[in-house]
């Protein structure tokens, strides 16, 4: 073994301790495995042992262990298969097994290597990892757990990579390795002379597989993390080089598309006209598959002309005929009595339910996956979080072995939790298993937005018990359809697991998630969060943030509510009650720099509200502006109401590798709170959703978004990664919600406000399923 | 099959294809220029943003017949040449993006900075320069919610246009 320390830098552990008494918490094992090329791995079986021991019982488990404990605990075994690759041109390589949608993990986690590895950073190149079975519960991309989870196994491998171009580096300098010194890539002796890692990659690489033991660097010693980066794609970005599913050019694999049922998940009996439909312009097949008639052409564009003139037998889904009111009355109708409280004759009960209508999760870049699928084997192309159960399930359905399945990961154009299923990738292989031929899948807008992923309807009921200036008792009662988890852990075991009969194996996770999500953290005396589940008939999945940002804005509204039961401030009632020194700062904080308390116009208010999750804490200060000429301004086929004039957003993420890209992800969720608050909803009417465009689903557009929106980074002293991706959501859907309350004098008891007003817009047809594209745009420039 | 002719990107390009396929799948199917993203095929979402003749326009909603053979169509890939910039250099608006790192999933960024450049020439058209009341009028969606950059963007492109 090669113990290699970093005494050459300033250290506070303890120095070359053998291994059997590695219990510095900054010291690792690692491996450098043989080859041509050096590569290395860390091992954390050793390093670290998972810290499930002692999970605290309900109801506040998350406070002790949330999703990113668990994540990492069941990703921790396999942390030896990640590697870190230099090659002899100098450059460092890591294929990581999660999936990129937008998140800016590949950025940060470059910047991890280059850290570890004293790399300029365009010297790292990260690309995503394709399916890799023997890794299983370690390529699960959500919950924001991918930084938490990585941070150590990724700075290990890196720094076990430095460890032997260091000793490599010694031979050839004929120096010691203690006392040579790594910057930018190259290593310099204390005579001043000095190799590169391109000069020493091979050397490295060479005498075989052998133990390495690490020290990372302490946060002192940081030139890297926590310094503001781009991403690393941008340029490919801006000049339309970065390449998404669709376009990319796999050989024969044409154009595909699949006519949909009229009702939600309807399935295809036959199609009365396939002669017609085969003999159009550019088709070149039609096949049947388990969600419809799938054809392939020359081009997209006509296969929505085959689309358009399908003429289908179809068999009803499983909501034929049923719109939102009768799903809202099954919800309610399960509604769970909430605990007896003591009979108190003193104190006053504040009671309160919230509906929160169906969502989209629908990203810009629509479901789409090329398959090839042969007699023998299969190819997948698909942006997917969970590979692995993708690989396995698609293997089965074809009954091929599942090395004999390869499956791609792309980056996707937006995931929002879309990509934790692979309905695309599925679809497409059992296309190109009908057809005999490659196909490049694509869902239209329509269906996307219809047929597609959604965050569930729900309720929540919340009770609270208020005596002597004091919360008693607070209790949550929330209860939702079905929200499916069947992915499991990314794998196909825990995958078969969540679909046991009768919903089960999901009630299950779902009770595990919304157990590790969800903190209350003030001091409302007995707290209890509960959760039911109910009716499998609809897509859904983890939206961005799952359940918080409902949870929470029922919580915050009723926070409001107490306070003016006790006659305090939003602000003062919370900095009272609350329980959780994070919190507090960034609640102080956000009122400092959002002006909490300033004199607005009537018609015009503040909103605050806080959220704990991912190993952080947030605050975010919304003001809104409900008066009558705001609300009634005119912008063509749009959905204006409230606008959202200012927002101020505090984050303490924990110890943050990139502060832009953590800007961002939280610029992000604030227009998401908007959107969840005061816009975008989906209608079921009839059996099927109405929404089938941008134009219906009203996400937060420019028009919608705040003029003045300021984040605040918080410095942290935790010396861990928190999660980004979806912290930005809860707490700013919740301070928008606060803020309307104030403005209008109403608190709001359903989700998005608008969602009972008129429609917006005249709902497409859903035969045929995809709209025709106009032919006017030339009359439309500008 | 009828012969379709128009400019792209500074070149004559010529496709076999039927009058009434839209410009959009011409150029990503048949072409692989693939900067234009599909969003929606409807003209909402403006995802596939690009120019003819200097001007916005959504391939999605324009038949690839009803172009004249000396119409230019300028894709995010010809935008520098649009400029008088080499194919490899970035326009103004392209640095304008980077340096305020706006792209997260990236998807709809070609289209934004497509729509960014011609609002930004019909607001000087109009003798004015770029508003708020004017960033608010752009249609291109984000479901990444990047506006708050985009809108920084916009600024700074316009201000070295």
């Amino acid at each position: 073994m090669v113990s290699v320390g970093r005494e050459h830098r300033e250290t506070k552990g303890p120095q070359m301790l053998p291994l059997e008494m590695n219990t510095s918490r900054r010291r690792f094992l690692g491996y450098v495995l043989g080859g041509t090329t050096l590569v290395a791995a860390a091992d954390l079986v050793v390093a670290s042992p998972a810290s499930a021991a002692g999970v605290p019982t309900p109801p506040q488990v998350a406070e002790l262990y949330d999703l990113n404990d668990f994540v990492t605990d069941a990703a921790r075994p396999t942390a030896n298969l990640v590697t870190v690759e230099v090659r002899e041109d100098g450059t460092a390589h890591f294929a990581l097994p999660r999936s990129e949608n937008g998140q800016g993990i590949v950025t940060s986690t470059a910047m991890l290597i280059a850290e570890e590895l004293d790399l300029p950073l365009d010297k790292v190149e990260v690309t995503l990892a394709p399916a890799r079975p023997e890794l299983l519960f370690n390529q699960l991309t959500g919950g924001s757990t991918t930084t938490t989870s990585t941070y150590t196994p990724v700075r290990v491998a890196a720094a076990v990579a430095r460890a032997a171009l260091l000793e490599a580096a010694a031979i050839v300098l004929g120096d010691t390795v203690e006392l040579l010194r790594s910057k930018d890539g190259v290593i310099t002796a204390p005579d001043g002379s000095s190799v590169t890692y391109a000069e020493v990659a091979a050397r490295a690489a060479s005498g075989g597989a052998r133990a390495v033991e690490v020290e990372l660097k302490g946060r002192s010693e940081f030139r890297m993390i926590g310094t503001a980066r781009n991403r690393t794609d941008a340029r490919e970005a801006v000049t339309g080089r970065k390449q998404y599913v669709t376009d990319l050019d796999v050989k024969n694999a044409l154009p595909t598309m699949v006519c949909r049922a009229p009702t939600l998940n309807g399935t295809p009996v036959r199609l009365r006209n396939r002669r017609q439909v085969l003999r159009m312009d550019g088709v070149t097949h039609v096949a049947k598959v388990a969600t419809g008639i799938a054809v392939r052409a020359r081009t997209f564009g006509q296969c929505i002309d085959a689309i358009r003139a399908m003429d289908v037998e179809w068999a009803d889904g499983p909501v034929a005929g049923r719109s939102d009111g009768d799903i809202v009355e099954e919800l309610r109708a399960l509604d769970p009595d909430l605990p007896a409280l003591p009979r108190n004759p003193l104190a006053e009960v504040v009671e309160e339910e919230f509906l929160f209508y169906f969502r989209s999760n629908s990203p810009m870049d629509t479901n789409a996956a090329i398959a090839d699928v042969r007699e023998d084997a299969a190819e997948i192309w698909n942006a997917c979080k969970v590979p692995i159960a993708a690989q396995e399930t698609i293997a089965a359905e074809l009954g091929l072995p599942p090395d004999k399945v390869t499956f791609h990961v792309v980056q996707g154009g937006g995931s929002f939790g879309r990509r934790l299923f692979f309905d695309a990738a599925l679809e497409a292989a059992r296309i190109s298993k009908a057809m005999g031929k490659p196909v490049k899948l694509m869902w239209h807008r329509a269906d996307d937005a219809r047929v597609g992923r959604t965050h569930p309807m729900c309720t929540s009921r919340i009770r609270a018990v208020v005596a002597g200036g004091q919360v008693l008792a607070f209790q949550q009662g929330h209860t939702s359809v079905e929200t499916d988890y069947r992915h499991g852990l990314g794998e196909i075991l825990s995958a078969t697991a969540a679909d046991l009969p009768a919903g089960l194996g999901n009630m299950g996770f779902a009770q595990s998630i919304f157990a590790m999500t969800q903190e209350l953290p003030y001091d409302f005396g007995a707290v209890a969060q509960t959760l039911v589940e109910t009716d499998e008939r609809f897509n859904t999945g983890s939206m961005r943030n799952i359940y918080s940002p409902d949870v929470r804005t029922a919580n915050e509204l009723m926070v409001d509510k107490i306070a003016r039961k006790l006659d305090l401030d939003p602000l003062e009632m919370r900095l009272r009650f609350c329980r959780n020194d994070r919190v507090r700062r960034v609640l102080e904080r956000a009122a400092e720099v959002g002006d909490w308390g300033r004199s607005m116009p009537a018609g015009t208010a503040q909103g605050i509200a806080i959220h704990k999750e991912y190993k952080g804490a947030s605050a975010c200060v919304a003001e809104i502006d409900c008066r009558p000429a705001t609300v009634g301004r005119d912008v063509p086929r749009a959905v204006t109401g409230p606008r959202v004039t200012r927002v101020t957003f505090v984050i303490d993420a924990g110890l943050v590798v990139n502060p832009r890209g953590l800007e961002a992800q939280m610029q992000g969720g604030i227009n998401d709170g908007i959107a969840q608050a005061l816009t975008s909803s989906l209608h079921l009417r009839d059996g099927h959703f109405l929404e089938a465009s941008w134009d219906n689903y009203f996400y937060t557009r420019q028009w919608n978004t705040p003029p003045e929106v300021r984040v605040v980074v918080m410095p942290s002293d935790s010396g861990q990664p928190g999660g980004a991706g979806e912290a930005g959501v809860a707490a700013s859907m919740a301070a928008v919600a606060c803020a309307y309350a104030r403005a209008t004098g109403t608190v709001p008891t359903y989700f998005p406000i608008n969602h009972r007003d008129p429609l917006a817009f005249k709902p497409k047809p859903v035969v045929p399923p995809v709209p025709q594209s106009p032919t006017n745009g030339l009359k439309l420039t500008y | 099959m009828p012969r379709q002719t128009f400019v792209l990107n500074g070149k004559t390009v010529t496709v076999d294809v039927a009058d009434d396929v839209r410009v959009l799948w011409v150029l990503r199917d048949l072409l692989g220029v693939t900067g234009p993203k599909y969003g929606c095929g409807i003209n909402v979402c403006k995802a596939c943003t690009s120019h003819v003749n200097g001007r916005a326009f959504n391939p999605c909603s324009v038949r690839v017949g009803d172009l004249a053979a000396d119409d230019e169509v300028t894709t995010i890939e010809g935008l520098p040449g649009q400029a008088g910039l080499d194919a490899d250099d970035l326009h103004p608006m392209q640095q304008a993006w980077i340096d305020r790192d706006v792209a997260q999933c990236g998807y709809c960024q070609p289209g934004q900075i497509m729509a960014a450049v011609a609002l930004v020439r019909k607001v000087r058209r109009e003798g004015r320069s770029i508003a708020e009341s004017d960033l608010d009028t752009i249609r291109n969606i984000c479901r990444c919610g990047t506006y708050t950059r985009i809108r920084e963007a916009i600024v700074q492109g316009a201000a070295r246009m």
